[in-house]
């Protein structure tokens, strides 16, 4: 050990904090490149989870443009970092904005629009912006998920949303916060559409005196308090999804789901991918969202991040067909009412529901 | 020395000011610009969560205090086999990510209450005390020990009237650390309280992720700011005026070997401190076991998904190595001039190194994002996640080797400076080898730290690097047995890595007093 120790280790601190900065301000040509080199994609963690080598390698080998994946927390922290950066953004394009949160990202003006010649092969239901700001990319249903196992008896699972206040399912359901969980927001948001805007709460005192519990997020619910998990609840909001990826990921294979799906009370999400305002380039962007709407990028999402594509002419695969509950008729609310409402909303469930 | 000085005092006051002050300010005045933020820390939900804030991390602090203490008492008096075994394993909790130990409470029914909290809190932050004060402890001469005790002072009334005022800058260092630490606690209220229980760090997450209320958020982030400045500067006077210059002698020469009544404490102690630590560790390995070992089988194939534990494995040690230099690169400098400097200078730099510690995580996150685009655009950077960890993790090393560089005798420098040794070579010979196994500890804890994450990146954008704890979160948040089991898997790989880190840190380290 010399004496300079300490220093050098500043030293090199600082060399190596200046080097990193300096590959990234590499990585971002003038916007009047013909095609950067790489083009970034900020998206939420369970998205970039699934991202693999091959996820945009035809993207790489069609157009040369390399993808950066930037995973920013769930979809509301991402909305909220993209928000913040409106000036200077830090990636070109975002994907995994749902409906729930559109409106606050139109708002803040972060996305510029493109119009994707491919949108020709995707319901029309599924495009919520006349001005094609954001593009929609895949679909899927939150909904009630029951274990099997449990409910295997005399004791047969709940039809719908009103008779999870039954006593003979007191203590049995989980929940998540709808102020740290997408899905139980978009449980929330069910609720409120089953019962109108001025019936929910009444619902909602009525499961709390039948025994709702609240976890934090999905991972607990679906983890620690269900009983297919060592738990003791055997309904939990999930997704409609779910049952294919338990089927997929069992261990030993057995070819069959845990738990089956409620198709009454579901809520739909549809998340959509938009290219950034005053991103590096956004010409480049729009081939991004052309490929994320293209059959060989359609076609890796329902076994990747078991949801439905959005694009009609994409074959889904018979194991995620065979499990995947399709619900009639999922709830849904107006973006602009979610937006305007969001957060007294959880305000008041978090007074009723957690006093 | 000129030159040497204004290093000192510029890495520390340049990096913290670049990288703490300046993205947390940002977002102050954002929040300050904006409307309503005062109106929402008058509320009442505002003054329970700051009362129990307070009250919370205040009991934690005491009953980390008594639990660590009697292995605290064995490991710095005793020499024994699987010494460093054992503090290696109590230094495990404290980097497992909060969600994974959070599973294994709730699977131990503890959850929904305080009492989960306090548990908690009390298992991640054993080790901070435990290897704080040892550091001191474990190096005290006894002689002033063995003089009372001549003088038939009891062995209690010795260590009350002796021992215990010279390890109280010790425990109070140990103890600034783990209140902060409880004081900003985040993903343990979250998981463990029923959702009912918030922390001020809580409510300020909340303000942002759901709401994007800025206003408000800043306005909580400052009555934490001033909080911990106010406990920050209560705590540093104190240290003032208790710190002794401390004779120092290498382990070796101090630890003694067990006999008797006090072999039958020291192994009980041992065994069941160890034997707490070990309980949740052990709930997380039967789960990776489970079915046939099908988490490990799932790492070793983990088929469609893009799971890669190698790579992860080497990305966490990576960012751990750089974030840990970084650590040490800004925190024994400005270690040095707190234990230098005129009282009321030092002071305020001892403050201002505390405060990442006691700041929100989701507030610097912001602050990155809103700030650090001008000169260079550093918001992406890969080097911006192991900066986060090294601003976590400098409070750290400050206070491991504070009451070390303090205890360094005036007159042993003096000696040396008479002797005609330049200022450099007085820092060569006297301090860094007293230091030495300080900055060893130090640099251990930071790399630590950075291999737990820590909750030290929430709302930090990062790269693509899938560190270990990253692929954790992963492979929590999607359905199905195997990718659950293959994340408790990779929470063993985990404890292993930070294990193996701290025993070899303290290996490394351990002769280096010998030539004392």
């Amino acid at each position: 050990m010399s004496t300079r120790t300490p220093i050098t280790f500043a030293v090199v601190g600082l060399i190596v904090a200046a080097c990193g900065g300096g590959e990234t301000s590499d990585e971002q040509p003038t916007s009047t490149a013909p095609a950067p080199a790489i083009i970034t994609l900020m998206t939420h963690d369970s998205f970039a989870g699934g991202v693999s080598e091959d996820t945009f390698a035809p993207f790489t080998a069609e157009t040369g443009i390399e993808v950066r994946v930037l995973p920013a927390g769930d979809a509301g922290s991402m909305v909220n970092q993209a928000i913040l950066t409106v000036d200077n953004p830090v990636a070109d394009v975002l994907f995994g904005v749902d409906d729930s949160f559109l409106t606050r990202a139109f708002e803040a003006g972060i996305f510029a629009a493109y119009e994707s010649p491919l949108l020709a092969d995707v319901p029309d239901e599924l495009e919520l912006d006349p001005e094609h700001r954001v593009t929609p990319i895949d679909r899927g249903d939150v909904c009630l998920n029951y274990d099997l196992d449990f409910f295997s008896g005399d004791l047969r699972p709940p039809l719908n949303l009103e008779q999870l206040t039954n006593p003979e399912y007191a203590d049995l359901l989980v929940v998540e916060h709808p102020g740290t969980s997408s899905p139980g927001l978009a449980f929330l948001l069910s609720t409120i559409a089953t019962f109108g805007e001025d019936g929910w709460q009444d619902y909602w005192r009525a499961l709390v005196d039948n025994g709702v519990r609240v976890a934090r997020d999905w991972d607990t619910a679906y983890y620690s308090d269900s009983t297919w998990w060592g738990g003791d609840r055997p309904l939990v909001v999930s997704y409609a999804s779910s049952p294919p990826a338990e089927v997929i990921f069992a261990d030993p294979p057995t070819g069959e789901p845990i738990t089956g799906v409620i198709d009454e009370g579901c809520y739909g999400q549809i998340e959509f991918a938009g290219v950034l305002a005053g991103g590096v380039n956004e010409q480049a962007g729009g081939m991004l969202i052309d490929y994320m709407l293209s059959p060989e990028f359609q076609s890796q999402v329902p076994l990747t991040w078991f949801v439905f594509p959005a694009n009609s002419t994409v074959e889904l695969p018979p194991e995620f067909v065979e499990h995947t509950v399709v619900p009639a008729s999922p709830n849904r609310l107006d973006p602009d009412l979610v937006e305007e409402n969001r957060e007294r909303w959880i305000e008041e469930w978090a007074e009723i529901v957690l006093p | 020395m000129k030159v040497g000085r204004t290093l000192l005092v510029g890495v520390p006051v340049l990096f913290l000011g670049y990288f703490f002050v300046y993205p947390v300010a940002s977002i102050l005045i954002e929040a300050a610009t904006g409307e309503g933020g005062m109106d929402f820390l008058l509320t009442a939900s505002t003054g329970r969560a700051l009362w129990f804030t307070l009250w919370q991390a205040a009991v934690s602090t005491v009953l980390t205090l008594l639990v660590a203490f009697p292995l605290t008492w064995v490991v710095s008096n005793f020499d024994f086999a699987g010494r460093r075994t054992v503090m290696a394993l109590v230094t495990v909790p404290f980097v497992l990510p909060s969600v994974v130990v959070a599973s294994a409470f709730i699977a131990l029914g503890l959850r929904d209450s305080v009492v989960a909290i306090l548990v908690a809190h009390v298992f991640f932050n054993v080790s901070v005390v435990v290897r704080t004060v040892t550091t001191v402890w474990a190096r005290l001469d006894r002689s002033p020990i063995d003089a009372a005790r001549t003088l038939g002072a009891s062995p209690w009334t010795a260590f009350r009237q002796v021992t215990l005022p010279l390890l109280s800058p010790s425990i109070a260092a140990a103890s600034s650390i783990v209140f902060l630490l409880c004081f900003t606690s985040f993903g343990i209220v979250l998981l463990l309280g029923g959702l009912r229980l918030r922390t001020i760090e809580v409510e300020i997450y909340q303000r942002v992720t759901t709401y994007l209320d800025l206003p408000a958020a800043g306005a909580l982030a400052l009555v934490q700011l001033v909080g911990i400045v106010a406990v920050m500067t209560a705590y540093a006077r104190l240290q003032e005026r208790r710190t002794r210059k401390l004779h120092l002698r290498p382990e070796a020469q101090v630890l003694r070997v067990a006999r008797g009544r006090e072999r039958i404490w020291m192994w009980s102690i041992v065994t069941a401190t160890t034997a707490l630590t070990l309980v949740p560790p052990t709930v997380l390995i039967a789960r990776s076991m489970r079915s046939g070992a099908a988490g490990w089988r799932f790492l070793a194939d983990p088929g469609p998904l893009a799971v890669d534990p190698g790579a992860a494995i080497g990305n966490s040690l990576q960012s751990a190595a750089i974030a840990a230099l970084i650590a040490l690169a800004v925190g024994v400098p400005a270690a040095v001039v707190v234990a230098r400097s005129a009282p009321g200078w030092g002071r305020w730099m001892d403050v201002v190194v505390m405060l990442p510690l006691g700041t929100s995580a989701v507030t610097i996150g912001l602050g990155f994002l809103v700030a650090l685009d001008r000169p260079i655009d550093l918001r992406t950077a890969p080097i911006i996640v192991p900066i986060a960890h090294a601003l976590v993790a400098i409070p750290f090393v400050v206070r491991a080797v504070l009451p070390t560089i303090r205890s360094i005798r005036t007159v042993l420098r003096d000696a040396a400076a008479v002797l005609g040794a330049s200022p450099a070579r007085v820092w060569r010979e006297v301090d860094l080898p007293l230091m030495a196994r300080a900055v060893g500890v130090a640099g251990g804890f930071a790399a630590a730290v950075s291999l737990g994450e820590f909750g030290a990146t929430a709302f930090i954008v990062r790269p693509g690097t899938v560190t270990v704890p990253t692929l954790i979160y992963r492979l929590l948040g999607r359905p199905g047995a195997v990718t659950f089991s293959g994340a408790m898997a990779m929470s063993v790989i985990l404890m292993v890595l930070v294990g193996g880190l701290v025993m070899s840190l303290d290996r490394l380290r351990a002769g280096e007093l010998g030539s004392f």
